[in-house]
């Protein structure tokens, strides 16, 4: 346990420094504007993956809790002018809450009937956002950005270095959880959760936590959208895309581990930018659809599972 | 009265307008091992849940050790020394019995002072206890019906209970099998924990309970020594429908 834990600093160490040297040396944005989606979904589908791969809960709505992030960073610019950091704070607290909020209101429904909530609940806030005009409303709002902070040559630079420290965090994060009694107590849940129930664990307080920690590091995730795109728009915000993704990449790469979500994630956010570039940006959701059909099929445990069965089985025919 | 565990006070359930029990009452000794009869649909399985907390109960009381449980969540009354097994094996099937029994020990047994290996030792101690002492590290999905009615009885051992509630733990079982789970159960029993006892196969309650009750469309209508309850014209008609 110990020997992973080192290992698991040394590789957050390496991605760093890797990172900071790629910052120094290469100068052409679009590889900074490109990873950073695939960090940000490594955010969303960690974070998605608390509730959906270990509790077993599955949100239907990560898009809602995306996009209201990233209101509540314009909210907080605009009104206050405060600094991404700031920004960022404010939004994972804001969809935290929430998430504890829609929580204590759905965790009653079990399965599917907590799924259908969360897709009303997404709607119910497009909808609020669509109608608020100090946000935009439903045509949107420009976004001027400040300039980068003190070490920073450009914005797009600092936003790719932001998000990788909070993907460094939300797995770190989502390991903690899946190793620690509050993992343990999620995977009862998700096995059974009446006999979960009756044998002590407090099946409600586990899933308020898994909500809460889910919502905000999507709320977070979200967060430096307006700045990244310079623009924000309920339509495309609130998009279905976001929710989708959050969920097809912890099942392409496993929902039982921390690692799950962070392969399907690099795996299918790579695709995706390397298809907009190359065919079109449309073909994307097929690209997701297809391989997520192909995955719950053909190995329903995701990458991680067909490595575990073929070392399985390696170590069957020794 | 005294060293009363368990008391179900004028218990009432209502789904809809179905009355599942009605006005029940029942009260366990310490140390006392209770067989709990009655036809099928009679209210069996939901006293069994008002008890445990799974359900609710519309009216009445369940006091244990002398307190109120009115309103307290199941996992509450666990760790407060209620137990049960479920009627079909409900195990956490992604993880090993070892694992399976992990979780009551450091929900309730070990709260916050967990040490890995204690909890690993003690599992193991119960498991073999169990008699599935060469199953403990296998998938769930490969141990037996009465592999998993023993797994359902450890894991809630595991909790360490001062009252066991066996749900049916024999139903289905061959003569031998029910055999081994009947000497389990008489073993806890004689190592002080309180049992009820839910059971259809009568040779099984005649054997182990020390008193019967008998439930019929959620009343209670027989109460007493086994041969007594069974003789009883009321449980005849019950479940002969004579």
């Amino acid at each position: 346990m110990h020997q992973g834990h080192k290992h698991f600093i040394v590789g957050c160490a390496i991605v760093l420094a890797l990172s900071l040297i790629l910052m120094a040396t290469v100068t052409n944005e679009y590889v900074f504007f490109a990873t950073y989606v695939v960090l940000q979904f490594i955010v969303l589908a960690t974070a998605w993956n608390i509730l959906g791969g270990y509790a077993g809960y599955v949100n239907f709505g990560s898009s809602a809790f995306f996009a209201l992030g990233g209101y509540a960073a314009l909210v907080i610019f605009k009104s206050l002018a405060l600094p991404l950091g700031v920004q960022i704070l404010v939004a994972a607290c804001f969809t935290g809450l929430l998430g504890l909020g829609i929580g204590l209101i759905s965790l009653r429904l079990r399965g599917i009937f907590f799924s259908i909530a969360t897709v009303a609940i997404a709607i119910i806030f497009e909808t609020i956002i669509t109608n608020w005009d100090f946000v935009g409303g439903a045509k949107g709002l420009q976004v001027l950005r400040p300039e980068p902070m003190a070490p920073f040559t450009s914005y797009t630079k600092m936003l790719f270095f932001v998000m990788l420290l909070m993907a460094i965090a939300a797995v770190a994060i989502a390991r903690y959880i899946e190793n620690s009694w509050i993992g343990r107590g999620l995977r009862a849940i998700r096995d059974n959760e009446e006999a979960a129930e009756c044998v002590g664990v407090p099946t409600l307080k586990l899933k308020l936590i898994a909500t809460v920690v889910s919502g905000a590091l999507m709320g977070a995730a979200g967060a430096p959208m307006p700045m990244y795109l310079s623009f924000i728009e309920p339509v495309s915000a609130f998009s279905m895309n976001y929710s989708v993704s959050a969920l097809a990449m912890p099942i392409i790469g496993g929902t039982s581990s921390w690692l799950g979500p962070v392969i399907g994630a690099i795996l299918l956010g790579t695709v995706q930018q390397v298809v907009t570039v190359t065919i079109s940006s449309e073909i994307n959701v097929l690209i997701v659809g297809v391989l997520l059909v192909f995955f719950v099929v053909v190995a329903p445990e995701g990458i991680l599972g067909l490595v575990r069965k073929l070392r399985a089985g390696k170590g069957g025919a020794k | 009265m005294t060293d009363t565990l368990l008391k179900v006070d004028g218990v009432i359930k209502r789904f809809g307008g179905f009355t599942a029990l009605d006005d029940v009452s029942i009260s366990v000794r310490q140390g006392e091992r209770l067989g709990l009869i009655g036809p099928n649909g009679s209210g069996k399985t939901t006293l069994i849940n008002c008890i445990s907390g799974a359900l609710k109960n519309d009216g009445g009381s369940v006091t244990f050790k002398g307190e109120n449980l009115n309103g307290l969540p199941p996992h509450q009354r666990t760790r407060r020394g209620i137990a049960r097994s479920f009627q079909i094996p409900r195990p956490f099937h992604s993880m090993t019995p070892i694992e399976n029994l992990a979780v009551p020990l450091e929900y309730v047994t070990h709260r916050g002072r967990a040490h890995k290996a204690d909890i690993r030792g003690e599992a193991e101690a119960i498991l073999r206890d169990m008699g599935l002492g060469d199953k403990m590290t296998i998938a769930c999905s490969q141990l037996s019906q009465v592999e998993l009615r023993k797994l359902e009885l450890a894991r809630a051992m595991a909790a360490k209970p001062s009252l066991l509630i066996s749900d049916e733990a024999m139903a289905g079982l061959s003569n031998t099998e029910c055999d081994e789970v009947l000497e389990i159960l008489f073993r806890l029993g004689s190592s002080g924990i309180t049992i009820i006892m839910i059971e259809h196969i009568m040779h099984a309650i005649m054997r182990f309970s020390e008193r019967v009750v008998c439930l019929d469309a959620g009343k209670l209508i027989a109460e007493g020594m086994p041969a007594d309850v069974v003789k009883n014209p009321n449980v005849q008609k019950a479940y002969l429908g004579a």
